[in-house]
């Protein structure tokens, strides 16, 4: 089973998220880390290579910066790297960014694309189904158990009430939502091991991707404005005496929420 | 007017809250049509004319109930090619998102995710990062394809007659690979939808235990509304993970936020800044969620939250 995990740079959960003059995610003036998300798509990769064998590989998109993201996955135990870098790419929404990645995947061999379910800083969610739409893939998706059998992947979908079991064959794009595993830290062992895994990068020439569906001017959608939200006026704030939850009551009442 | 499209969401056949509020918001913008895959079209049918659909393109083959997504994707692909609508409207919930997802790869479209209005021009307004940025957008690519959020457009009937279409469907072997062997519910039921909720009361770390959301509950069920859960919960398995509101959980928007036993790390404000009123209860005068608040009470929720919820009882007899 080879299997595929793309993995997304993404600013720190704590940074103060900004965007750069052109509309984008400011990436450079802030920490990246790896999209949390993808951190439980690894697991998952390594848990079922440890059970079936294979090999799996890491693919990114993004600035050089994203080698730290690639490097972390390697030293989880990922066996190599593709990332996908090119100035051409700056700007991709999610349509383009899922026709770059799917070009990408093209040149890998595999019969599993893992994923965190969405990125946390544009959080749509949307690139596993496009992926599984342009590689004509099975979409297994919002997973929060994977099975795989001889040829074909079964998962427990996470839904709003409960949980669908879905069942296809492969090659498949199965997202992960995070209570599916435990992520592992590094080892040291590992953190070392990392530096020496193959670390492929790819160009826009290199995986064929047409420059024209890439970057801001190749996406399908465009940023009109911005504007910062206004800051939020103090709110009232009592100390219980004994009575807060009387004092809570007539303030819901004041606002007709009672 | 060009039809604008809109993608019923609906349970059985009763189309969800979300859905009169689309068709609301499409009448606002062109010709509001609705587009119903699955069983359950006649049941749908009346509520779809009150709200205003002139139309309704009705895809019913008993096949599709065994599928997920791809199929849906490849219904609404074809009502696009056959009445070239002005726009799409998606209801934003996870299906309909990887919908909007396939069909902008088929259409070659731009697709916008989680818009809180879209306004005369098919300009979405969407909030990111955790409600500190208002952005607005356009598709600049085919035909627009725009998810939107729940309670973001009240509801308004607008009676109309539509007519029916019969869409006769033949999917194709790629959108038939993932097939749904069984669908079981874990959600207690008679609580609204986490999303769609007008008032959402979630605890935290506060609680100290699983069986203390008995007091969580009991305050929701005497406001009718529905349960949240904090990442800290959901993690110590205290609360279903389906009830997680935050970053890697549920966004909410609703009328009223209670945010109980929750510090309001960035992780959970991400999932629930942009509800429109916000209250918290807590022991910590320090915790970060009292800078969202509209009002706060500093004190022990276990005093604060079954006074509170005796009080709304008092005052509904």
């Amino acid at each position: 089973m080879n299997i595929v995990v793309c993995v997304k740079q993404v600013p720190d959960t704590w940074a103060e998220k900004k965007l750069g003059s052109d509309n984008t995610v400011d990436r450079e003036s802030v920490d990246g880390v790896m999209n949390e998300l993808d951190e439980y798509a690894v697991e998952e990769a390594l848990k079922i290579k440890e059970a079936q064998g294979g090999e799996v590989t890491v693919l990114s998109m993004g600035p050089d910066k994203a080698v730290e993201t690639i490097r972390k996955a390697l030293s989880m135990g990922a066996d190599k790297a593709v990332h996908l870098v090119d100035p051409g790419l700056h700007g991709s929404d999610a349509l383009a960014t899922s026709y770059a990645l799917a070009q990408a995947l093209g040149t890998i061999e595999h019969d599993l694309v893992l994923l965190g379910v969405e990125s946390t800083d544009a959080r749509m969610s949307v690139v596993p189904a496009m992926l599984a739409e342009r590689l004509g893939a099975s979409q297994l998706t919002f997973a929060r158990k994977v099975e795989v059998g001889d040829g074909t992947v079964k998962i427990e979908r996470l839904n709003d009430a409960g949980y669908e079991v879905v069942e296809a064959p492969t090659p498949a794009v199965v997202s992960v939502v995070e209570k599916i595993n435990e992520p592992r830290y590094p080892s040291f062992k590992g953190i070392m091991a990392a530096k020496k895994k193959p670390l492929t990068t790819l160009t826009l020439a290199d995986a064929g991707i047409d420059a024209g569906k890439v970057g801001l001017g190749g996406s399908g959608t465009e940023v009109a404005e911005v504007t910062a939200r206004p800051p939020k006026q103090a709110g009232q704030i009592v100390k219980d005496e004994g009575d807060g939850g009387t004092k809570l009551a007539e303030f819901l009442a004041q606002q007709k929420f009672i | 007017m060009a039809e604008v499209l809109v993608l019923v969401e609906h349970v059985d056949g009763a189309p969800k809250k979300v859905t009169l509020e689309l068709l609301t918001l499409a009448r606002s913008l062109g010709e509001p049509a609705a587009v119903f895959v699955g069983n359950g079209a006649d049941v749908a049918k009346d509520k779809l004319a009150e709200y205003g659909a002139t139309k309704i393109y009705v895809a019913g083959d008993a096949e599709l109930e065994s599928y997920l997504v791809a199929p849906k994707a490849e219904v609404l692909a074809q009502v696009v090619q056959q009445s070239s609508p002005a726009a799409v409207l998606i209801p934003s919930s996870p299906e309909g998102k990887e919908i909007a997802a396939r069909l902008a790869v088929k259409l070659e479209s731009g697709v916008i995710t989680d818009a809180v209005g879209v306004s005369d021009g098919f300009v979405a307004t969407q909030s990111i990062f955790g409600g500190a940025f208002n952005v607005t957008s356009k598709v600049s690519k085919g035909t627009p394809i725009i998810t939107v959020r729940p309670n973001s457009t009240a509801p308004e009937a607008s009676p109309a007659q539509p007519t029916e279409e019969q869409v006769s469907v033949t999917l194709s072997d790629a959108a038939k690979k993932a097939k749904v062997l069984d669908r079981v519910t874990e959600k207690k039921g008679g609580r609204p939808e986490l999303t769609e909720a007008a008032i959402v009361v979630s605890g935290g770390r506060g609680l100290g235990d699983g069986k203390n959301f008995d007091i969580i509950e009991k305050l929701a069920d005497s406001l009718g509304a529905a349960v949240g859960a904090s990442r800290a919960a959901t993690d110590a398995g205290w609360y279903p993970h389906t009830n997680q509101v935050g970053q890697t959980g549920k966004t909410v928007s609703p009328q009223l936020y209670m945010a109980i036993g929750i510090s309001g790390a960035i992780q959970h404000r991400a999932g629930m800044q942009t509800s429109k009123t916000i209250v918290a209860i807590n022991k910590d005068p320090e915790a970060p969620i009292f800078e969202l608040v509209d009002f706060g009470i500093v004190g022990d929720l276990f005093n604060v939250v079954p006074q509170l919820t005796d009080e709304i009882d008092k005052r509904k007899s």
